[in-house]
C-alpha cells in the first residue's frame, strides 16, 4: 500500500460544467426565449438587469430510457412496518392505478406536469433576450489613427518618463539590489569584526616576533576598505527604476451615438410614459451590452426640448403641449456640435402618443427628410397608443417610402408589444 | 449519542491509548490529512483491507458540484444532459440540499476520492476512511469489478473518449454528435454484456486498433448487406425460418454497433465509446448496498479504532457520529422522506449484523448460518465483500435480526385485484419469502425490462425487430415509443417491439408507427 497523495485541486478550473451547462441552455434555446420575453413583460424597469428563473416541463428535459409502466403484478419490500401482519389487505385508492403506499411518487412515465426549473445569469438573459439583434446599418467606419488606439497598463518597464515611475517598485528593486551586492561584504565583515576582537582581548605575546599586532592593523585595514566599498553601493540606482508600462491598443472601429428623443408632455398618460420608458430601457440595454464605446444623449421635449441626464430622462415629469419639431431641432444641434457624422455611426429612437400640434407636423417631417435622415443611419419611430393614428404618422409614412433602409416606424398599444416590436425595429439585417 | 462508547467488541482492549490525540481543533491543515490519512491507513492494515494506491484530492463546493454533474467521472465527453444534472446539482446545493459530500471516489488505480475544503477535520476524516479505505478496498477486491473493470486503464479511456467526442463535434457539428449520444444513452443499459466478460478498456489499444477497426468494420457490414432485397414472393416461407442474429442479442448498442447498415464509422465509435463506459458503470448499479455498505462499516470501525487508541478524542467522535447516524437514517415506509430503502442504511445493517453473528452468535443465527456463526469475522466479511453482487449477497446474508430491526414488509400490486395484499413480514414465517423480495428487487434483469434483438429481416426490409419478455405481466412503461425513435435514429430502418409472453403478442410498439409515413416522424 503505497503512500496517499494529498493534492490541492481548488485552484484548478471550476466551472468544468460550464460547457455542459451552455449545451443545456442551448438545446433549450427555444424554452428559454419564450420565458425570458414573458419576463420581460413582467418585469418593473429597474430589475431587468439580473437573472431568470426558466422552467421547462420535464417530459421535455426527461432522457427515456425501456422501463416498466404501471401494471401487472409486482411486489416491493417496504422498511418501517407498524402493525401490519402477513394476509392483510388495503384497499385500493379510487381511480386507483397507484403504486403501493409511496404517495406522491414522481410519475416514471414523466407524464406528470412536473417542471425542471433552473436559473440563468443576468448575462445569459440579456443574451436571450438580444439573441439576433444587431443595430442595423451600423458601416464600419475607419476611425483615424490617432484615435484608434487606447493606452492600457501592461506591466512594468525599465525606461520611461518621470511621471509614470512606480516608486514602490524602484525601491523593492533598490532594497533588493542593496542586500544583493552588500549582503556578502557585511557578513566579512562582520567575521573579521569578530577575529579582531579576539585577537585584542588575547594576551600580549611578549616575544614581538608573535605579537598581534600586524594582524589587528590588517584587519582594521581589510574591514576599513570593505566598510568604504559597501558604502558605495548606491541607496538607489538606475537599473532599480521601473516604470508603469502603457501600451498602444486599438479601438473597435465602430463608434456610435444614441439619440433617444421622448415625449413627455400633458398627453402622454402614465401608461403611455411607461411603456415608452421600458421601450427605451431595452434598448439602452441592448447599446450597453452590444457597443462598448456608446453614447447616449437623452432629449425629452414638450412645447421645448432639452438634453438631460439618463435619470431625468426616465424619472422626472413635466406637462405641457407637444411640439416634437422641439426635439428634432435639438437634436441636429447636438449632431452638428458633437457628432459629426463622418466619425459617428447615428441612430435615433423617438417615442411618443402621436399627439402634436398639427402645424408642426409637415415641420418634422422635412426637418427629418432634409437634415437629419441624410445624417443618420437609422431612426425608429414607435407610437404608443391604441388609437387612430394622427397627422405626424401620417407625415412620418411618407418618409418611410422615402427612406426606406433608414427610416421605420411602428405602432404599439400594450407593454406586451413592446418586445415584439423591439425586435422588428432591431431585428438582424441580412448582411 | 451515549452508545458511542460501549460498543460490542473492542478490537485490542488492552492496548495502551495514546497520549494526545492527533489534533484537538476541527479546522483541517494539509499536514494534518496527511497525518489522519496515515494514521488510518494503519488501522485500515490492522484490519487486512487491500487497496488500489489512494490520491485524496482537495475541491471547492463548486468543483464537487461539477464532478456530481459527470456522474463522478473526472473527465468526460460533453453532453447537454451533464449541463442539466449540474443545474439540478447547484440548485440543490444553494437551497442547502446537497447531502453526502463524500460520496465521489473513482475506481482507478491509484483511486481517487475528494475532500471538500469546507468540511471539518472529522468529515475530511470520514471521507477518508469510507472512500480510501471502504470503497477502495471494494472496488479492488470485489469480484465483478475486477473481472468487468480495468481500474489502471479508466482515466486514459476517459480523456480518449473525450478527445473523440470532441473531434467529432468539430468535424460533423455539435448537432449530429448531439443526436447520436442522445440515442446512445437511451439504450446505454442494454450496452452491456451480462454473461460473458468483456475485454478490458484500454486506451492506447483503441487509438491503435480504431483505424483497422474501421476498415473491418466496412467490409463486415458490407457482407451482411450485400444481398439485394428480392421482390418475389418465393423464399418468403424460407427466410422466415433462418433468423438473424440466430439467438437473440441481449447488448443492444453492441448489435446495432456493429450491423446497423447505415452508420458512419465515427458513430459507430460513439457507440462504441458510451456502450464501454456503461459497461465500466456496470457492477456499480449492481453492488450499491454492498459497496455503499462495506464503505460505512469501515469508517464506523477505522475511526472507532482511531479512539480506542486515544488518536482522536470524544468531541471528534461526537461530530463522526452525527454525521454517521444521519447516513445511516431510514425514514419509515409512511414518512414524507421516504424514497425507498436507503442502500447506505441496508449494507451496513448487513455487515455489521455478519461481525456480530461471528462473534456473538444467538441460537438463530447458529440455525439460519450454521457455516458462520462463530467463525472469524474478518476472514467471513472479506469472503462476502469479495464474492457477491447486492442481489445474491442479500439473498446470501441478510439475517431475521436485520428484517426485524428495519420492519421489513412485502406489499403485492396485482392490477387484477382491487386491494393492496401484505405478503411478507418480518417473522418466522415470513423471512425466507422475504428475504427472497427484496434480492430480487436488487437484481437489475428484474428491474429492467428484458429486451433483446430478435431478428433482422435481412433480405426484406431490413426491419429490427426488438423482443420484450415481460415478469409478472408488468408491461412497458410510457417512454418505449421515444426509445424507439433513438433505435430508429440508430437502426436506420423501421423498428418493432414486440413483448411476448408465453408465446403470445400482448404488446407491440413500431417505429415509424404503424398507420403513419416515415415522413411524420419527429425527431425527439
Amino acid at each position: 500500500m503505497g503512500m496517499t497523495h494529498v493534492v490541492d485541486r481548488r485552484l484548478n478550473g471550476k466551472n468544468k460544467s460550464a460547457v455542459n451547462r451552455e449545451r443545456f441552455l442551448r438545446r433549450y434555446r427555444h424554452h428559454i426565449k419564450k420565458a425570458v420575453s414573458e419576463a420581460v413583460h413582467k418585469r418593473s424597469i429597474t430589475d431587468i438587469e439580473r437573472g431568470e428563473k426558466v422552467s421547462i416541463p420535464s417530459r421535455d428535459t426527461d432522457e427515456p430510457i425501456f422501463h416498466h409502466g404501471q401494471g401487472g403484478k409486482r411486489e416491493v419490500v417496504h422498511p418501517g412496518n407498524k402493525e401490519f401482519v402477513a394476509g392483510d389487505t388495503i384497499p385500493k385508492p379510487e381511480g386507483g392505478g397507484g403504486q403501493g403506499q409511496g404517495q406522491g411518487q414522481a410519475s416514471p412515465d414523466g407524464e406528470g406536469m412536473d417542471e425542471f426549473a433552473f436559473q440563468i445569469t443576468q448575462d445569459e438573459f440579456l443574451d436571450f433576450l438580444f439573441d439576433d439583434l444587431e443595430l442595423p446599418n451600423l458601416a464600419r467606419k475607419k476611425l483615424k489613427d490617432t484615435e484608434a488606439f487606447k493606452y492600457v497598463r501592461s506591466g512594468f518597464t525599465s525606461q520611461g518618463v518621470p511621471a509614470k515611475l512606480d516608486v514602490v517598485r524602484s525601491l523593492r528593486g533598490a532594497h533588493a539590489r542593496r542586500l544583493g551586492l552588500g549582503g556578502s561584504r557585511k557578513r566579512k565583515i562582520r567575521r573579521m569584526e569578530k577575529e579582531l576582537e579576539a585577537l585584542k582581548s588575547a594576551p600580549e605575546d611578549l616575544d614581538a616576533a608573535f605579537s598581534h599586532e600586524d594582524q589587528i592593523k590588517a584587519l582594521e585595514d581589510e574591514i576599513a576598505e570593505l566598510k568604504a566599498n559597501v558604502r558605495k553601493i548606491p541607496f538607489i540606482d538606475e537599473i532599480d527604476l521601473r516604470y508603469r508600462q502603457h501600451v498602444k491598443h486599438p479601438q473597435p472601429a465602430t463608434s456610435a451615438v444614441m439619440f433617444c428623443l421622448m415625449d413627455v408632455s400633458g398627453s402622454m398618460t402614465q401608461m403611455h410614459k411607461d411603456i415608452a420608458k421600458r421601450f427605451f430601457i431595452l434598448l439602452y440595454l441592448f447599446l450597453k451590452k452590444s457597443y462598448k464605446k456608446i453614447d447616449v444623449v437623452f432629449i425629452r421635449h414638450h412645447t421645448s426640448a432639452k438634453e438631460v441626464d439618463e435619470e431625468e430622462f426616465f424619472y422626472s415629469r413635466e406637462t405641457g403641449g407637444t411640439i416634437v419639431s422641439s426635439a428634432l431641432k435639438l437634436m441636429h444641434k447636438i449632431i452638428e456640435s458633437r457628432y459629426s457624422p463622418s466619425e459617428w455611426n447615428i441612430y435615433a429612437a423617438q417615442a411618443s402618443d402621436g399627439d402634436n400640434w398639427n402645424d408642426d407636423s409637415p415641420i418634422c417631417g422635412k426637418l427629418l427628410a432634409d437634415s437629419i435622415l441624410p445624417l443618420v443611419q437609422y431612426y425608429a419611430y414607435v407610437e404608443i397608443t391604441p388609437q387612430d393614428h394622427q397627422m405626424l404618422w401620417y407625415e412620418y409614412e411618407k418618409l418611410q417610402e422615402q427612406f426606406p433602409e433608414s427610416f421605420a416606424l411602428q405602432q404599439i398599444a400594450d407593454p406586451g408589444e413592446i418586445y415584439p416590436v423591439f425586435r422588428q425595429l432591431f431585428e438582424r439585417k441580412a448582411a | 449519542m451515549t452508545d458511542m462508547m460501549d460498543r460490542p467488541a473492542q478490537d485490542r482492549p488492552n492496548e495502551p491509548r495514546a497520549a494526545e490525540p492527533i489534533s484537538t481543533s476541527s479546522e483541517w491543515t494539509f499536514e494534518l490529512i496527511q497525518q489522519y490519512d496515515e494514521e488510518i491507513a494503519k488501522c485500515a492494515a490492522e484490519f487486512g483491507l487491500d487497496t488500489y494506491p489512494n490520491q485524496v484530492e482537495v475541491i471547492s463546493a463548486e468543483q464537487m458540484m461539477d464532478a456530481y454533474s459527470s456522474v463522478g467521472m473526472p473527465v468526460g465527453y460533453n453532453h447537454w444532459s451533464f449541463g442539466k444534472q449540474f443545474l439540478s446539482t447547484s440548485k440543490g446545493y444553494q437551497r442547502g440540499q446537497m447531502g453526502l459530500a463524500y460520496e465521489i471516489v473513482i475506481n482507478s488505480n491509484p483511486c481517487i476520492a475528494y475532500l471538500m475544503e469546507e468540511n471539518t477535520l472529522p468529515m475530511q476524516a470520514l471521507v477518508i476512511a469510507h472512500a480510501s479505505y471502504g470503497h477502495n478496498s471494494f472496488f479492488k477486491g470485489n469480484y465483478l469489478f475486477r473481472t468487468w473493470t480495468d481500474a489502471s486503464a479508466i482515466i486514459d479511456y476517459l480523456v480518449f473518449a473525450r478527445d473523440y467526442v470532441a473531434e467529432c463535434e468539430e468535424r460533423y457539428g455539435l448537432d449530429a454528435v448531439e443526436e447520436i449520444l442522445d440515442s446512445c444513452h437511451a439504450l446505454q443499459n442494454y450496452g452491456v454484456d451480462r454473461y460473458k466478460r468483456p475485454s478490458p478498456i484500454s486506451a492506447t489499444e483503441e487509438m491503435q486498433r480504431r483505424k483497422e477497426r474501421e476498415e473491418y468494420q466496412q467490409r463486415r457490414i458490407n457482407d451482411l448487406w450485400r444481398t439485394i432485397p428480392k421482390m418475389n414472393g418465393d423464399e418468403d416461407t424460407e427466410r422466415s425460418k433462418v433468423r438473424f442474429p440466430e439467438e437473440p442479442q441481449e447488448n443492444l448498442l453492441y448489435f446495432i454497433e456493429k450491423n446497423a447498415p447505415l452508420l458512419e464509422t465515427w458513430q459507430r465509435e460513439i457507440i462504441r465509446i458510451v456502450r464501454k463506459l456503461a459497461q465500466y458503470f456496470y457492477p456499480q448499479r449492481q453492488t450499491q448496498v454492498m459497496n455503499e455498505g462495506w464503505a460505512t462499516f469501515w469508517h464506523y470501525t477505522l475511526l472507532h479504532r482511531m479512539y480506542d487508541k486515544g488518536l482522536v478524542n470524544e468531541g471528534f467522535m461526537l461530530e463522526f457520529l452525527q454525521s454517521h447516524s444521519a447516513v445511516v437514517y431510514q425514514p419509515p415506509f409512511d414518512s414524507p422522506w421516504y424514497s425507498g430503502i436507503n442502500p447506505y442504511t441496508l449494507g451496513f445493517s448487513i455487515f455489521t449484523d455478519l461481525r456480530r453473528i461471528c462473534e456473538n452468535p444467538t441460537e438463530e443465527d447458529r440455525e439460519w448460518f450454521p457455516d458462520i456463526a462463530g467463525s472469524d469475522w474478518l476472514e467471513t466479511l472479506h469472503f462476502a465483500m469479495k464474492n457477491f453482487k447486492d442481489e445474491s449477497f442479500i439473498q446470501q446474508f441478510l439475517s431475521p435480526k436485520v428484517m426485524r430491526d428495519l420492519k421489513f414488509f412485502a406489499i403485492q400490486n396485482d392490477d387484477q385485484e382491487d386491494v393492496y395484499r401484505v405478503t411478507a413480514i418480518h417473522d418466522d414465517p415470513g423471512y425466507r419469502d422475504l428475504r427472497e423480495k427484496l434480492a430480487r428487487q436488487y437484481n437489475l434483469s428484474y428491474r429492467e425490462p428484458n429486451i433483446q434483438v430478435w431478428n433482422v429481416d435481412v433480405r426484406g426490409d431490413r426491419s429490427l425487430t426488438l423482443r420484450h419478455v415481460p415478469v409478472d405481466r408488468v408491461p412497458l412503461g410510457g417512454t418505449t415509443d421515444e426509445v424507439l425513435r433513438h433505435v430508429h435514429r440508430l437502426w436506420g430502418f423501421d423498428v418493432h417491439l414486440e413483448s411476448v409472453d408465453d408465446g403470445t403478442v400482448v404488446q407491440e410498439a413500431h417505429c415509424p408507427p404503424r398507420n403513419e409515413t416515415p415522413d411524420d416522424l419527429i425527431k425527439p
